[in-house]
């Protein structure tokens, strides 16, 4: 899923601050399973939001809701009866959510709540960690089913770089290194010859330095 | 090993001599007396000088420049280059600059990572890996060739070489990993700081089992401690990097306005040592700031004078 962290309520605040009627929109989907965007979240920033207006002494209104999804048209025309009554909605979705609501209504301003920060998975509550950065050229069947784009500090399609210790990264001792995850995948797997094969140069134009990308399926579209 | 450019350091492997290479950081300015002193220090006692490139992720006087300096003084620059830094197109610019120079080393590096150093905010690039800059030089010189595929005119001739890790791990790998680097081409290394000779010697016992050493020329890396305050910080805050606990209690039984000498002491000894060991081609001694010390280490290893080639 898409891994978000919530935004400092300062800065949220401090987009607000020439506004008067404000829509808190959260997403069912990734920012709910995160605890960044979902249904509680939008509560609680409302109310804060509100707090906040009254300590300042400011008539604001502050409305909550939450779609299904950000990222789809269909979801997103929930609120085209309603949209007109706000002059801001602060989106809990992800990026693409927060985008894809500006296309849909160019006309009122649509503000980030949350930071988007990578696809991930839960380790635990309040534990979300990195595994895919979508380079777009999958290369997880030579690496064990570990990434090097993702996990490894340095990209490396053929390390470890020599700052691997004790199974941890240079930058961090709390980060796994990604090439000893792929060794002892490799090991596990009776595989660990695989690791002298060389990774050759990578195509990076599938990934973000080709531009932005577009995946186009003729067979499924109407 | 058969000649394959005119790299004078190539060819004192090559002769079987016991090969000896420093290094020198570039200043964090632009006065080129920072290099040409330090350079000036140690010429007459080593065959070839490696300057590296933003070592330690903090911004400096760039490589090229610098190996250029030494060029213009007659000496044989190693090139040290990053992938951290410059995409593919830069690192293949970089490498015509400094063929157009005449450098004829490299040293392929991945770089340490950005967060150690002045920009820790900054992208890191990681076009290529430090494999792959290995094959993008051959690739190069051997088929004068860019990777694009279009012709190189006067394409570079360098010798090619990467550095070794015997103490970072999983040291498993560590002997597959330099077989890795073989196959991509690599034609010298120069290794990380040996401290732990015992597990070096493991590292060159695998080294040898594989034959790799007949593949290979492997320059030992040595860097003299000038107290035990560097010897606890390389231990404790140096990733990658094996300081056993006898290393730390000698400087640390020593007393302190003897330390420095003490250091000198044990790179000498451990020189001395490694010279025994079969594979090892050389020494490459990295006098981090203190390349006054250098010509001592080399005179009292007996490394000196050096062999003359044309």
């Amino acid at each position: 899923m898409i891994v978000a962290d919530k935004k400092p309520l300062e800065e949220i605040i401090g987009y607000l601050k020439s506004h008067k009627s404000i829509l808190i929109l959260g997403c069912n989907e990734c920012v709910t399973v995160c605890e960044a965007g979902g249904q509680k979240e939008v509560q609680v920033l409302a109310s804060a939001l509100r707090m906040n207006a009254l300590k300042e002494g400011n008539n604001v209104k502050i409305d909550e809701l939450t779609l299904e999804r950000q990222c789809d048209h269909e979801y997103l025309e929930e609120i085209r009866d309603v949209i007109d009554q706000y002059d801001a909605v602060v989106s809990l979705a992800c990026g693409v959510g927060v985008q894809f609501t500006a296309e849909q209504y160019p006309s009122v301003m649509i503000y980030p709540g949350v930071n988007t920060c990578f696809m991930g998975a839960t380790e635990k509550r309040g534990l979300w960690t990195e595994r895919c950065q979508g380079c777009g050229q999958c290369i997880l069947a030579t690496t064990g089913s570990v990434c090097p784009v993702a996990r490894c500090a340095k990209r490396l399609f053929n390390g470890p770089c020599g700052g691997s210790t004790a199974g941890k990264c240079e930058i961090n001792a709390e980060v796994d290194c990604a090439w000893q995850l792929i060794v002892d995948r490799l090991k596990a797997l009776d595989k660990l010859d695989q690791y002298e094969t060389l990774c050759p140069i990578k195509d990076w134009s599938t990934d973000r330095a080709g531009g932005p990308r577009k995946v186009v399926r003729e067979d499924v579209q109407q | 090993m058969s000649v394959k450019t005119p790299s004078k350091l190539e060819k004192i492997l090559s002769e079987g001599h016991l090969a000896v290479t420093s290094e020198c950081g570039p200043p964090r300015g632009s006065d080129p007396e920072a290099i040409t002193k330090k350079a000036e220090l140690i010429k007459d006692h080593v065959d070839a000088i490696n300057i590296t490139d933003n070592q330690t992720s903090v911004t400096r006087l760039c490589s090229l420049a610098a190996c250029i300096r030494l060029k213009l003084m007659g000496l044989e620059p190693v090139l040290q280059m990053v992938t951290r830094d410059r995409n593919r197109i830069a690192l293949q610019s970089d490498i015509l600059g400094a063929a157009s120079f005449d450098i004829h080393n490299i040293l392929c590096l991945s770089g340490d990572h950005q967060s150690f150093g002045d920009c820790a905010q900054g992208q890191n690039v990681h076009d290529l890996d430090s494999m792959q800059l290995i094959q993008t030089v051959r690739h190069m010189r051997d088929e004068g060739k860019f990777l694009g595929g279009d012709e190189i005119k006067r394409p570079p001739q360098m010798f090619v070489g990467a550095a070794a890790n015997p103490f970072a791990d999983p040291f498993e790998i560590r002997v597959p990993r330099l077989a890795k680097k073989i196959a991509a081409g690599v034609e010298f290394i120069q290794t990380q700081c040996i401290y732990n000779l015992d597990k070096f010697e493991a590292w060159m016992q695998g080294v040898r089992d594989r034959g790799l050493h007949e593949k290979v020329y492997i320059l030992a890396g040595l860097t003299p401690m000038k107290n035990v305050g560097m010897a606890r910080y390389m231990k404790k805050r140096v990733p990658g990097m094996d300081v056993p606990d006898e290393i730390v209690e000698r400087l640390a039984g020593t007393p302190k306005e003897k330390q420095a000498e003490e250091g000198i002491k044990i790179c000498i000894e451990s020189i001395e040592r490694l010279k025994q060991v079969e594979g090892v081609a050389g020494f490459h001694i990295m006098a981090i700031e203190w390349e006054e010390k250098v010509p001592q280490i080399v005179e009292s290893a007996g490394l000196y004078p050096r062999p003359k080639v044309d």
